[in-house]
C-alpha cells in the first residue's frame, strides 16, 4: 500500500494522532519557556549558578531519549502516558532556551545597560524595557531550535504509551511496512519544518527592527 | 576655590576616592565644588578618573572614601533611582536604546516617572525641536538610521527630558566627525546659557574645555591638578596644566 493511499483512508486516525503529537510538543514548550527563561535570566544575574544549571541542562541533553522516557515512568505521578512524555519533552527543551536566554541578556552592550541605570531604571525596568526586548531574537531562535527537538523527539512518545505520530512509526517497524513508518515520518518532518520555518521568520523580523 | 562664595554649590565632593577591589585607586582624595548654573568641564588624559568622578555623582559608583554630596545630602544617603533620575546623563552615542523609536528614546524618563501619554509626547515634540529636529521627521525613526551627530542630538533630548537640575555630559561629543562636533559644541554653548542647568562635562579634548567650560578642573592619575576659569587656564604654569595647553599647538597657545 502507498502512504497518501494509507494516510487518506485513515484520514481521521492521522488527525488525531498529529493533534496528540502537536499537543504534547505545545505543553512541553510552553513549560520549558516558563521554566527556562526564568532560569535564563537568573543565570545572568548570579553566574556562579552558570556551570550548574548549565551543566545540568547538558547532562539531560545527553541522556538518550527512550532512556529518560523509561527513566520517568516510575516517578510518583507520572507512569506510563502523555504526562511524562511531556515532562521528557520539557526536559529536553530546557537547555537551548535557557542557553540562548542567558547569552542573549549576557551580549547586551554594557554601555546600554550602564546608561538605562544612569537614568534611574530600576533592574526590573532594565530587564522589561532593555535586556529582554534587545535579547528577544536571541532567545527565539532557542525556542526555535527546543521547537524542532521537541517535535522529532515526540515521536518516540508512542513507546510509553503516549501516543502521537510515534504511533505510526512503531506499527512500522513492528511490521516492518515502509507506508506505515512514512505515515508517521511524513507529518512529523512536516511540522517540524513549518515550525522551524515561521519562527525562524519571526526571528529574522525581531532581527531586522 | 573659594568656599565663601555666594554662590550655590550643587555637587560637592569632600576627600572622595574610589579604589576597585584590588586597592589601585582611580581617584583619590578629590575635593570639589560644583556651583548652580555653571558648566564645570572634568579634563584629563585617558585614566585620569574623568569618568569614575562622574559615576560617583549618580551614583553609579560609591566612594570608598569620603563622600560625594549632590544639593547637600551625601549620594549614599539619596534613593539612587530618585538621584539619577534628578540628573540628566549622556554618553557617547551607545547610550540609546537601538530597539525604541527616537520619541520614545525621548520621553523615556517622563514614561518611567508616570507621566501622561499627552505631556509625554508634547515634551518629546518640544524637545526634538530644541535640538534641532524636527519630531515629523525624526520621532519615528530608530536610532541606527540617524548620523553621528543626530543620535547624539537625541542623547541630549533624553537627558533633558524630565528637567533634570542637573546634567551629566561624559565625551557627548567624543565619537563625531571635527565638523559635526565643532557644530554641536557651539549649539551645546548656547543651550546651556539658556537652559541654566549645572552640568559637569567630561572630555580629553582641551579645545572643548575652554570652548564650553566655565570652570575646567584638570585630573591626572586620579588627583584634582587645577581648577580654574579657561583665562586662567591658559596662562597657569602648573606642568600638567601647560603640557595639555601646549597640546592645542602654536596658534592657539599665542591668544
Amino acid at each position: 500500500m502507498n502512504v497518501f493511499e494509507y494516510m487518506n483512508q485513515n484520514r481521521g486516525e492521522v488527525l488525531e494522532l498529529t493533534l496528540q503529537h502537536l499537543g504534547m510538543v505545545a505543553v512541553a514548550l510552553l513549560l520549558a519557556v516558563l521554566i527556562g527563561i526564568p532560569l535564563g535570566i537568573m543565570l545572568t544575574r548570579r553566574r556562579s549558578l552558570q556551570q550548574w544549571v548549565l551543566g545540568a541542562a547538558n547532562v539531560i541533553q545527553t541522556v538518550p531519549s527512550l532512556a529518560l522516557f523509561g527513566f520517568l515512568i516510575p516517578v510518583p505521578l507520572l507512569g506510563v502516558g502523555p504526562r511524562t512524555a511531556i515532562v521528557a519533552l520539557t526536559l529536553y527543551a530546557l537547555l537551548p532556551i535557557i542557553r540562548n536566554t542567558y547569552v542573549g541578556i549576557a551580549q547586551v552592550e554594557p554601555a546600554v545597560i550602564e546608561v538605562a541605570r544612569g537614568m534611574g531604571m530600576t533592574g526590573g525596568q532594565i530587564l522589561w524595557l532593555v535586556e529582554v526586548p534587545l535579547s528577544l531574537p536571541v532567545i527565539l531562535a532557542g525556542i526555535r531550535v527546543a521547537t524542532v527537538i521537541a517535535i522529532g523527539t515526540a515521536t518516540i512518545a508512542a513507546a510509553i504509551g503516549a501516543g502521537g505520530l510515534g504511533e505510526y512509526i512503531y506499527r512500522g517497524v513492528a511490521g516492518p511496512k515502509n507506508y506505515l513508518l512514512l505515515a508517521g515520518a511524513l507529518p512529523a518532518a512536516l511540522m517540524a519544518v513549518i515550525a522551524d520555518a515561521s519562527l525562524g521568520w519571526a526571528e529574522h523580523r525581531l532581527r531586522s527592527r | 576655590m573659594n568656599p565663601q562664595s555666594d554662590d550655590e554649590i550643587v555637587i560637592e565632593c569632600r576627600e572622595a576616592g574610589f579604589a576597585v577591589n584590588g586597592g589601585r585607586e582611580l581617584v583619590r582624595s578629590l575635593n570639589l565644588e560644583v556651583r548652580r548654573g555653571e558648566t564645570l568641564i572634568l579634563l584629563g588624559r585617558s585614566g585620569s578618573g574623568k569618568t569614575t568622578t562622574l559615576k560617583l555623582i549618580n551614583r553609579l559608583l560609591d566612594p570608598t572614601s569620603g563622600e560625594v554630596l549632590v544639593e547637600g545630602r551625601a549620594t549614599t544617603a539619596w534613593d539612587p533611582i530618585r538621584l539619577r533620575r534628578h540628573i540628566g546623563y549622556v554618553i557617547q552615542e551607545v547610550g540609546l536604546f537601538p530597539h525604541m523609536t527616537v520619541a520614545r528614546n525621548v520621553g523615556i524618563v517622563p514614561e518611567l516617572e508616570d507621566w501622561e501619554e499627552k505631556r509625554v509626547q508634547a515634551r518629546v515634540q518640544e524637545l526634538l525641536r530644541m535640538v534641532g529636529l524636527e519630531p515629523d521627521e525624526f520621532a519615528g525613526r530608530r536610532p541606527r538610521e540617524l548620523s553621528g551627530g543626530q543620535r547624539q542630538r537625541v542623547g541630549v533630548a533624553r537627558a533633558l527630558a524630565a528637567d533634570p537640575p542637573i546634567l551629566l555630559m561624559d565625551e557627548p561629543f567624543g565619537a563625531l566627525d571635527p565638523v559635526t562636533r565643532s557644530e554641536l559644541q557651539q549649539e551645546f554653548r548656547q543651550l546651556a546659557t539658556r537652559l541654566a542647568r549645572t552640568i559637569v562635562f567630561v572630555t580629553h579634548d582641551v579645545r572643548e574645555a575652554l570652548l564650553l567650560g566655565t570652570r575646567i578642573a584638570l585630573l591626572a592619575e586620579g588627583r584634582l591638578v587645577a581648577v580654574q576659569t579657561p583665562q586662567e587656564f591658559l596662562r597657569a604654569n602648573d606642568p600638567e596644566v601647560r603640557r595639555f595647553v601646549a597640546s592645542l599647538g602654536p596658534l592657539q597657545t599665542e591668544g
